[in-house]
């Protein structure tokens, strides 16, 4: 493991923490209302100061961050699976499933993604759990096309050919001979679907279209300050600082992870 | 542009005269070099060597033998990691140590190079007779005009048809042949001292590997230069090389001249590394199976050694004269390989229960008819069909239980494919396969899937057919859990596999990387015969290997056969392989069988010229015979698979049609010929419509 991935580890490690166990910190609750403090500026009672109906910005924040991480994790482990999953089939069957399934992904890509689901997302039941669907729904298609290739060069390796002319079922093959190799690429791609899904989330949520009130995320956070910015900084400056960090923390593990995996950029080490 | 037509036999000179005097001076000269690559990785450990003018010199050794890092270090082309000790001078002048820059002023002027593959050593995107052309230019300072009319004199130099054509094309567009071609046109082009090739031929047919040697005879002709050849093939060496040095763990252990090293070698492992070779002509003596690695102190073939003694472990023998005219060895034991017949025990003769004769043995498989053809497709947008590779064009075939069937031809000639169709238990594009009975077209998934059973396979890599991910014991368990083995059985099974296949129990907690290449290949028979099949389809298992670790390989193989009744389907291009393994050959040409029969029959009486050709093509590692046979190399190139000749497939690179007269030429023009029964053979078969068995070069006198 490289100094990158060590930091990004750490720092995700230490958002998760405050995420998780910050709230016990601090003696507010996220609906708990301070009447003798609006707006207030973070101090040693409010941390990160109070908003406009006098709700603590810490608790809000850390509420938010919750089910940002939350999203964020769901969107990328589906989506990658479902590339996973798409991209084995196709490229292992070939013929007609190989045929149906890379129209159905060049079909998915050709769509505007934030347009759809923002028009979806308002009008779909199920509040945040269908947004995770949504979105991961719209992620996955050029890393299933990665692995189709991949998948279709690894199917002609000859310990892949001897196990389908020793009797080894489809499924099998993919399983034990195919997915292990291809595990490096998916780690690196998860990770990195993460922060392209927290991303999304925060911005679709921002325009009022991901996760909606009363639910609350980092996007909603930044969203609520709209127009006292200037005024009222810690409003928006504690949530889209987290956000910034959370991308930092999972591109510099993505990026290690594909230091550490990939030979081809790996560096002579000292 | 395409596929240059077939080239006629480059003008040869028969006699190999020295055009010029040898002079004493040596132009390259070599002392004490030392490569080390990493701490601790010496790949060359103090050699050295001297070539004259018009010289050839052969470097022999396998893999891992150092025998690259030689080439490299010569041409001052190892990496900047590598740090080298010793003397290289070229006619007087020490290269090593001398920047890059001045080296370059070197190379490709006076020191020359040919590679092992020539496709990756030119440009892609420039036009080949300009690529000569630059290396005449850069060294020589000759105007552009100039040195293309003197690239195209070149190209003709060294039998490219249509050289001016040629010229205007790229390298994708050539064969390998051809392209090792253009190197050795490169190479020769600023008359160089001398010229270090590295493998040139290996990646080569046996047909065009000796149209190249040929070339390569012709141009150190035409410029004098003095030639390290590098190669692991002893047959290459015997037959173009004067000199001879054996490389083994980075050092030479013997060299002299090549006649006196192969008629009398003294050291163990070039006695050895000789005896481990199949032959061609199925002499009594059998492949000799030497394995092993290297030792890391003391003489370093002490552990493979039969007659090694206590002193061989305290130090590294120096070498030593050993015979007339600069032989020598570097071997404690000089003494007992005075004989080299009583160094090594004969290996004993694999025992066989008598087999009933063939027809009364069942067909394990029958193929008849079997069409694969490969659509090719142009265009982005549409795509249509332009035609066919057509790998498989119908060929028939049985394997009887019990026996071996070889199929051999050069590459691209539809070998694997067929195996690969077969392996396939599928409906083929047309023809019928049998196997045990059971017509592949109308089996059930479930019927397959227990057939798989009986019909195993053995690939040719044995690097790329083990998954690297897994330890050998779940490799060899893969098989087992599949076709539903008991869990309790299969820690036993794997033990009795490891041992059938020669290697031990702690073997099956390694992954294939820890393993050595020839272990490697006994964990795939392993997991091949974990279901105990009884048909096994081979492709090209030894051809990845050592040939000292091929003999080993072979002889488990026979023994396999022997012990449990197995019948094999044999892929491969190794010609004397095939002879010592099987009982039966098939030779393939162009998506079809030319010639069937007995090995006897059709090695000691070739029906089909084309088989012919591939029997003479093959180098004998013996330089006298070698170098008193007549060569006649089979013109041209390996046909394009996708557009067959009219008529007779080989008509237009055949020796015999040649010879025909007007009457007799039209019908190998008009009529595709069949296989019929060969005159005077009892079990041959060919597709010749004129068919003669001729005695091959090797067996007149």
């Amino acid at each position: 493991m490289n100094r990158r991935t060590r930091a990004g580890l750490a720092l995700l490690a230490a958002l998760f923490l405050l995420a998780f166990a910050g709230p016990l910190l601090s003696p507010w609750g996220w609906d708990d209302t301070d009447f003798a403090a609006f707006r207030a500026p973070p101090s040693a009672e409010h941390w990160f100061g109070t908003t406009q109906s006098g709700h603590d910005v810490f608790a809000l924040t850390l509420r938010g961050m919750r089910r940002s991480l939350l999203i964020g994790l769901l969107v990328a482990v589906l989506s990658t699976g479902l590339a996973a999953l798409v991209g084995t089939v196709a490229g292992f069957c070939g013929g007609w499933p190989d045929r149906a399934l890379t129209f159905g992904v060049d079909l998915l890509l050709v769509l505007p993604s934030f347009l759809v689901v923002a028009v979806l997302s308002p009008v779909l039941p199920g509040g945040w759990p269908m947004l995770v669907l949504l979105l991961a729904g719209f992620m996955w298609m050029v890393t299933a096309r990665m692995v189709r290739a991949m998948t279709i060069s690894l199917k002609e390796r000859e310990y892949v050919l001897a196990a389908r002319f020793l009797g080894v079922s489809a499924p099998r093959v993919i399983a034990r001979h195919i997915l292990p190799h291809l595990a490096s690429l998916l780690a690196v791609d998860a990770a990195l679907n993460v922060s392209v899904a927290i991303l999304a989330e925060s911005g679709l949520s921002y325009f009022g279209f991901g996760v909606r009130p009363p639910d609350t995320s980092l996007g909603t956070v930044v969203a609520d300050a709209r127009g006292s910015t200037t005024a009222y900084p810690w409003l928006f400056g504690f949530a889209a600082g987290l956000l910034v960090l959370i991308v930092l923390a999972v591109n510099l593990l993505g990026d290690g992870l594909r230091d550490a995996l990939d030979p081809a950029t790996r560096r002579t080490m000292p | 542009m395409t596929v240059p037509e077939p080239v006629p036999p480059p003008v040869l000179h028969p006699a190999a005269e020295p055009v010029l005097e040898p002079a004493a001076e040596p132009v390259l000269e070599i002392a004490d070099l030392h490569v080390t690559y990493a701490p601790g990785v010496r790949a060359v450990r103090g050699v050295g060597f001297a070539v004259r003018r018009g010289e050839v010199l052969g470097v022999v050794g396998e893999s891992g033998s150092g025998k690259t890092a030689l080439a490299l270090a010569t041409l001052g082309l190892l990496p900047e990691s590598a740090r080298v000790r010793g003397s290289v001078r070229l006619r007087g002048r020490e290269l090593l140590g001398r920047s890059d820059a001045e080296l370059s002023r070197v190379r490709g002027k006076d020191l020359a190079m040919v590679f092992q593959d020539p496709l990756s050593a030119l440009t892609p995107v420039h036009q080949i007779g300009d690529q000569i052309a630059e290396t005449i230019r850069v060294h020589a300072g000759a105007t552009r005009g100039a040195a293309r009319a003197r690239a195209v004199e070149l190209m003709e130099l060294v039998g490219i048809p249509g050289a001016a054509r040629v010229a205007r094309g790229y390298p994708h567009e050539l064969s390998g042949g051809m392209r090792q071609r253009v190197m050795i046109a490169m190479a020769i082009a600023n008359d160089p001292l001398a010229i270090v090739a590295d493998e040139p031929t290996t990646a080569l047919d046996v047909t065009v590997q000796e149209q190249v040697l040929e070339v390569l005879r012709v141009a150190k002709e035409a410029t004098g230069a003095a030639i390290v050849l590098i190669t692991h093939d002893l047959g290459v060496v015997a037959g173009f090389a004067d000199r001879v040095m054996v490389m083994y763990a980075g050092r030479a252990v013997e060299s002299g001249p090549v006649g006196e090293v192969y008629r009398r070698p003294r050291m163990p492992y070039t006695i050895g590394l000789m005896r481990s070779l199949p032959r061609l002509d199925g002499g009594a003596a059998r492949a000799l199976p030497m394995e092993g690695a290297p030792a890391t102190t003391g003489c370093p073939f002490a552990p493979r050694c039969p007659v090694v003694l206590p002193a061989c472990a305290r130090g590294e023998p120096p070498p030593a004269p050993v015979g007339p005219a600069g032989h020598v060895a570097a071997c404690v034991n000089t003494a007992a390989t005075e004989r080299q017949d009583r160094v090594f025990p004969d290996p004993e003769p694999v025992l066989r229960s008598p087999r009933p004769p063939r027809h009364e043995r069942p067909p394990v498989l029958e193929v008849t008819g079997l069409v694969k053809h490969h659509p090719r497709y142009r265009g982005t947008l549409y795509k249509r069909r332009v035609g066919a590779v057509r790998a498989v064009d119908g060929i028939s075939l049985d394997v009887r239980a019990g026996e071996t069937l070889g199929l051999v031809g050069e590459s691209g000639c539809g070998k694997t494919s067929a195996l690969m169709e077969i392996l396939r238990l599928g409906t083929p594009q047309q023809g019928r396969i049998t196997v045990f009975g059971q017509d592949t077209a109308a089996l059930t998934a479930a019927r397959r899937k227990a057939l798989r059973r009986d019909l195993q396979v053995v690939f040719q890599d044995p690097f790329a057919s083990l998954d690297p991910r897994m330890r050998v014991a779940a490799i060899l368990t893969e098989p087992l859990t599949t076709h539903g083995v008991r869990k309790a059985l299969i820690p036993g099974r794997v033990q009795e596999l490891l041992k059938l296949v020669g290697l031990e129990p702690e073997h099956a907690s390694r992954y294939p990387q820890d393993l050595s290449g020839g272990q490697r290949q006994r964990v795939g028979i392993a997991r091949a015969l974990a279901l105990e099949p009884r048909l096994l389809l081979l492709d090209e298992p030894v051809a990845a290997l050592d040939v000292s670790v091929q003999a080993g390989v072979t002889e488990l193989l026979e023994e396999l056969q022997a012990r449990m009744g197995l019948a094999y389907l044999f892929v491969a291009h190794d010609l004397a392989v095939v002879r010592q393994i099987a009982d039966r050959v098939a030779v393939m040409y162009h998506g079809r069988i030319v010639e069937i029969g007995s090995v006897d029959a059709v090695y000691e009486a070739p029906a089909h010229p084309y088989t012919r050709a591939l029997l003479d093509a093959v180098p004998y590692p013996d330089p006298e015979r070698e170098r008193r046979r007549r060569r006649t190399p089979l013109a041209g190139d390996p046909p394009d698979p996708s557009a067959p000749p009219e008529g007779c497939r080989f008509r237009p690179r055949c020796p015999r049609h040649a010879g025909l007269d007007g009457e007799q030429r039209r019908l190998c023009a008009e009529i595709d010929p069949v296989l019929r029964a060969a005159p005077g053979g009892q079990d041959q078969r060919a597709a010749c419509h004129y068919p003669q068995g001729e005695t091959p070069w090797w067996k007149s006198p």
